[in-house]
């Protein structure tokens, strides 16, 4: 008799007892040129730990305009350092999370074999007519690139020809399916296993544009959920050369 | 509230996208309106039903397709590239095409109403007074419609200023080649320009308050026969 009382409250203790063990739901903005990392490491944290990611992608501009108008995000990847400072600033992020989990590349790709050449040069000549980049008011990368053409004294030249992407997403979108027919875009979105998913691409040395430094912030609504704690740290462990990111 | 260059660069093309398109519907939603008004033809049914398709779809699915039919890969890609002419894709043109279709119903609509409501009975009667069928459509039931297509300009006018989704997908954001006011909005509100945005924001409400006002006024002067 006591015996069974003894299992029903055990039972009992271990129902209560699994809601703090229980998974939980973190949403993440992401990033556009992380989407292709974010899908793996999704996979590989939501299996380790049972909490799942909802994740969504963007420019980093555009998600601090959302994360300012109250939108319930629990962690930001950004493509800057600059945007998760403003929000810790803003008091809209924990301070003292701020981390750099990747430094990303910028290139020029055309989905073209063998139209960019290894120095760039393609930019100079013509025979294109589209060159598509990112909104520069909105994307770190789209910022980067009209860095590297104003640096290369080519804006004048490449002014009529630029087609630009809300974010670096849309303007990878607009080079594969082959509406420009060059852009610069993160080498992230162009590799797959460290190599080049195909067409030709330039990677642009790191001299013509301020760094591509990425900082992941926690946000308000995710302060006090162990499961977007967890997320950075796992984002912290993860290796991303292969991704085409350094560290 | 302040308005640059940039602005009144994408209010400028937007008005010049707006009175194109009017124009090219009314000259096509026309002839159309009239098949679909007075036609016995069996595929009217099908064809008015596709006519007024881009009322109900989303946006980004008219986008979408005319991303896919316009660029490389696609039919009339090739055919535009064959031709010497490019891309027409994040071009002024392609932006026409898209919203001459995105608008195609609020040309036809009207207009197909208006020579609904006419009867087939002054086209007889003109055809008794042996005025040949051409003839008594342009001296008949054109000026009899007037109010229906006075109607149709003003609704694809006002369409085609407030087009959005299709623009983002199609359009590529180029000064004063695609980037129209909506999408200017959207980006200023993006890059928390909230002046800006609402500068040109408020000037859209206005301009479209002043268009269904004006619509309104002309329906009433009318016993509600224009219908839009």
């Amino acid at each position: 008799m006591v015996f069974r009382w003894m299992a029903t409250l055990g039972l009992l203790a271990g129902l209560i007892a699994t809601p703090a063990v229980r998974a939980d739901v973190v949403k993440v903005a992401v990033a556009s040129n992380f989407a292709a990392p974010i899908q793996r490491i999704a996979a590989d944290f939501e299996q380790a730990t049972g909490h799942k990611l909802l994740i969504s992608l963007g420019s980093t501009g555009k998600f601090h305009a959302q994360i300012r108008n109250g939108a319930p995000f629990d962690v930001l990847l950004a493509a800057d350092q600059e945007t998760p400072r403003k929000l810790e600033a803003e008091g809209l992020a924990v301070p003292g999370s701020r981390f750099t989990y990747a430094t990303g590349r910028l290139v020029l790709w055309s989905r073209d074999a063998g139209r960019v050449d290894a120095e760039g040069r393609v930019l100079q000549g013509g025979g294109f007519e589209r060159l598509a980049i990112a909104d520069p008011r909105l994307a770190p990368y789209g910022a980067a690139a009209a860095a590297v053409i104003d640096k290369l004294g080519l804006k004048d030249t490449l002014a009529p020809r630029l087609v630009q992407g809300d974010s670096i997403g849309q303007a990878h979108q607009f080079v594969a399916s082959g509406h420009a027919e060059l852009g610069f875009v993160a080498l992230a979105q162009v590799l797959v296993d460290g190599r080049l998913t195909g067409g030709s691409a330039w990677r642009v040395p790191e001299a013509l544009h301020a760094p591509l430094h990425q900082d992941a912030v926690l946000l308000r609504p995710g302060a006090d959920r162990p499961a977007a704690r967890a997320l950075l740290d796992h984002l912290r462990s993860v290796r991303l050369e292969s991704f085409g990111y350094a560290r | 509230m302040t308005v640059d260059a940039a602005d009144v660069e994408a209010i400028v093309l937007t008005l010049k996208l707006a009175a194109l398109s009017s124009l090219i519907l009314l000259l096509l939603a026309t002839p159309l309106a009239w098949w679909l008004a007075q036609g016995r033809s069996r595929g009217r049914a099908a064809v008015s039903a596709l006519v007024t398709l881009p009322l109900v779809l989303p946006p980004t699915v008219l986008g979408f397709y005319l991303l896919v039919l316009l660029g490389p890969d696609g039919p009339v890609g090739q055919l535009t590239r064959h031709m010497g002419w490019g891309l027409l894709s994040f071009s002024f043109t392609g932006l026409l095409i898209g919203s001459v279709l995105a608008s195609l119903p609020f040309a036809v609509q009207p207009i197909q109403h208006a020579f609904e409501s006419l009867g087939r009975r002054p086209m007889e009667v003109a055809a008794t007074l042996r005025a040949r069928p051409l003839d008594a459509f342009f001296s008949v039931a054109l000026p009899q419609a007037r109010a229906g297509l006075l109607t149709a300009v003003i609704l694809s006018f006002a369409h085609t200023i407030g087009e959005f989704g299709m623009v983002l997908m199609v359009g590529g954001n180029i000064p004063g080649e695609t980037r129209v006011v909506s999408t200017q909005i959207y980006g200023h509100v993006e890059a928390l320009e909230l002046g800006r945005a609402h500068t040109l924001a408020a000037g859209m409400v206005l301009l479209s308050f002043g268009v269904l006002l004006m619509l309104a006024r002309m329906r009433r002067g009318r016993g509600g026969r224009v219908a839009p």
